[in-house]
This record gives C-alpha cells, structure tokens and sequence, in this order.
C-alpha cells in the first residue's frame, strides 16, 4: 500500500483511534530515511528538561533492577525491587501519565512487593547473605540477557530514531481523561477484568485450602 | 521528548528481567524478575500511548488493566509456590525436577 495516498486519503484524522496515521509515517521513515513531517524532529544533542530528569530516574530504575536481580540476600532484593517499582511511576509522571503513576506505587508498591515479602516470610527463606541464590546457568542467562538487549536496542533505533513525543497536549493522563476512556470504551474489558480477578482470588483460596485433598479421599 | 529514551529503558528493564528469571534460584526471585518484565512492557504501552495521543488512552487503560493481571497473578503464583513449600519443602527451583528425563 502506498503511504503517501494512506495519509492523504485515510478517513481517519490524525489523532483518532489507536492506528493513528503517525504510525504509517514513523514506518515510511524507517524505511526510507527521514521524511519531511518528521525531519524537525529536535536533535539528540540538545537535550529538554524533561529529557534529563527521564535519563536520570531511568538510570536510578535500572540500577535498582541489577542489584534486585543481583543482590545475594532475598529481603534485600525485594526491597530493591520497591526502588525500582518506585522509579517507574517517576517515569511515568515524567511521561504525563499521572494517574498510572499513582496506581503503580498504590498496587506495585504497595501490594505486590507485600505479597512477595509475604511469599518470602512463608517459604522460611533465610533473611542474610546467601552463597547459593544463583543457578548454575548464570554464564549463560548474562548471555541471552545481553543479546536479547542488544536486538531489542538496535531494533529501536532502527525503528523510532525520529519519533518525537509531545509531551505537552494538556491532561493526557490525568485521572479524569483516563477515568472516562476506561468507563466509557473500556467498561467492558473491565468488567471482564473484574472476573479474572475474582477468579484468581478464588483460585489462590482453593489451591492453599489444607482440608480440600483430606476431604476428597474421605 | 525522543520516544527512545523511555523505550531503550523498557528494554534495559526486560533484559534484567530476563536474566533474573534465567539466573535465580529462588522461586520468589523468579516470581519478582517476572514483574520486572511486566513493568517494562508496562513503560512501552504508556510510552508508546503518549507518543500516539490516542483519544482512546487505549495504552494507558491497558497499563491499568496490566497492573491489576500482575496483582492477581503474584497472588496465584504465591499460592501456588506456598502449595509446593508444603508438598516439597523446597524453594528452589532446580529440585524441582519430575518431568525432566532421567539421567
């Protein structure tokens, strides 16, 4: 298909529905350099504001998430893990997206990392150092965790050199715009969401239940 | 801001995860480099919904709805893992071996 009549003659405006026509032109530009829409892209070099506080709680997110995945003590690396759930709701303020940040330290922070601490309590995992938290394919899993970063990397860059985020289209992620997308186009996909966690619930009640195999051989 | 930044520390985040998940021993590790790798596709839908100014926030609800399967999730996998605790006595995930070949 042709791009070019895509954009011109699509029925869709920019903006509307989730295959906006940004989309088309980021491929066209991927494919064949730098298009005119996109050129004014700014450069790398100069870097906004929002640019370097981003770097900086990414760098802070993905040190947290080495030493959670690293660290020789269990209780350690859970709390690391709070670091880390913690810089992601950072950066998705710095992305605008206010509401997601606050339902990220409400549900990750602070239900998640307490289940995993309970999980923890309840496996009677020791709480100091440990020789032994490693697999013997360690050499290996640095291996594909390299690679598999390094693709996905070069991917990227290949793909999206010359997207740019506009970052200043005014309540893109406050509670209110979210709060009506998902009540209003998405009630049933929560709803159905809504299922899936009573279902877990009942789920995690029946596998943990002590007197349901003692009954079933009565 | 470029979309690279946010999805280069996405991948970043997905590789650590990768490599937590292949490396430890213990099943709540496991469990918790899972949840890195959730977080980072997480980052790549708001990222990507920011980027599409997309009048459906379709990113942004399906982050949410991302959150609350990763909430129930933990939840099953811890229920599952204290059921293995009881029956086998044992957090790690190399004893638990019965449907490998025999050596």
């Amino acid at each position: 298909m042709d791009p070019d009549r895509a954009t011109t003659s699509g029925a869709r405006p920019e903006r509307c529905g989730w295959l906006s026509v940004r989309t088309t032109l980021s491929m066209r530009t991927a494919a064949e350099g730098p298009a005119d829409e996109l050129a004014d892209a700014p450069s790398y070099l100069n870097v906004t504001g929002s640019e370097l506080v981003f770097v900086l709680i990414g760098v802070i997110t993905l040190g947290a998430a080495l030493l959670c995945v690293t660290s020789r003590n269990v209780v350690r690396a859970a709390l690391w893990l709070v670091v880390t759930l913690g810089g992601l709701a950072g950066l998705y303020l710095v992305l605008t997206a206010e509401l997601v940040a606050i339902v990220q330290i409400l549900i990750y922070v602070g239900a998640v990392v307490v289940l995993l601490l309970f999980g923890l309590m309840v496996t009677r995992a020791p709480i100091g150092r440990q020789p032994d938290l490693n697999t013997t394919n360690r050499p290996v899993a640095i291996v594909v965790a390299v690679a598999a970063f390094g693709l996905l990397v070069a991917a990227l860059i290949d793909a999206f050199r010359f997207a740019y985020l506009d970052l200043h289209i005014a309540g893109q992620g406050s509670p209110e715009t979210i709060g009506s997308a998902l009540f209003g186009s998405w009630v049933l996909a929560f709803e159905v969401l809504s299922v899936l966690l009573l279902a877990a619930l009942i789920g995690a009640i029946a596998v943990t239940r002590r007197d349901v195999g003692a009954q079933g051989r009565r | 801001m470029h979309l690279l930044y946010p999805l280069i520390v996405s991948a970043g985040l997905f590789s650590i995860g990768v490599y937590g998940l292949l490396a430890r021993r213990n099943v709540v590790l496991v469990l918790m480099s899972v949840e890195l790798m959730l977080a980072a596709v997480s980052l790549n839908l708001v990222a990507f919904d920011v980027w599409l100014a997309d009048v459906l926030r379709s990113g942004q609800v399906l982050t949410l709805m991302v959150i609350a399967i990763a909430a129930a999730e933990v939840g099953l996998g811890l229920a599952i893992i204290l059921q293995l605790f009881r029956q086998r006595a044992t957090s790690a995930i190399d004893d638990l071996d019965t449907l490998r070949e025999p050596r």
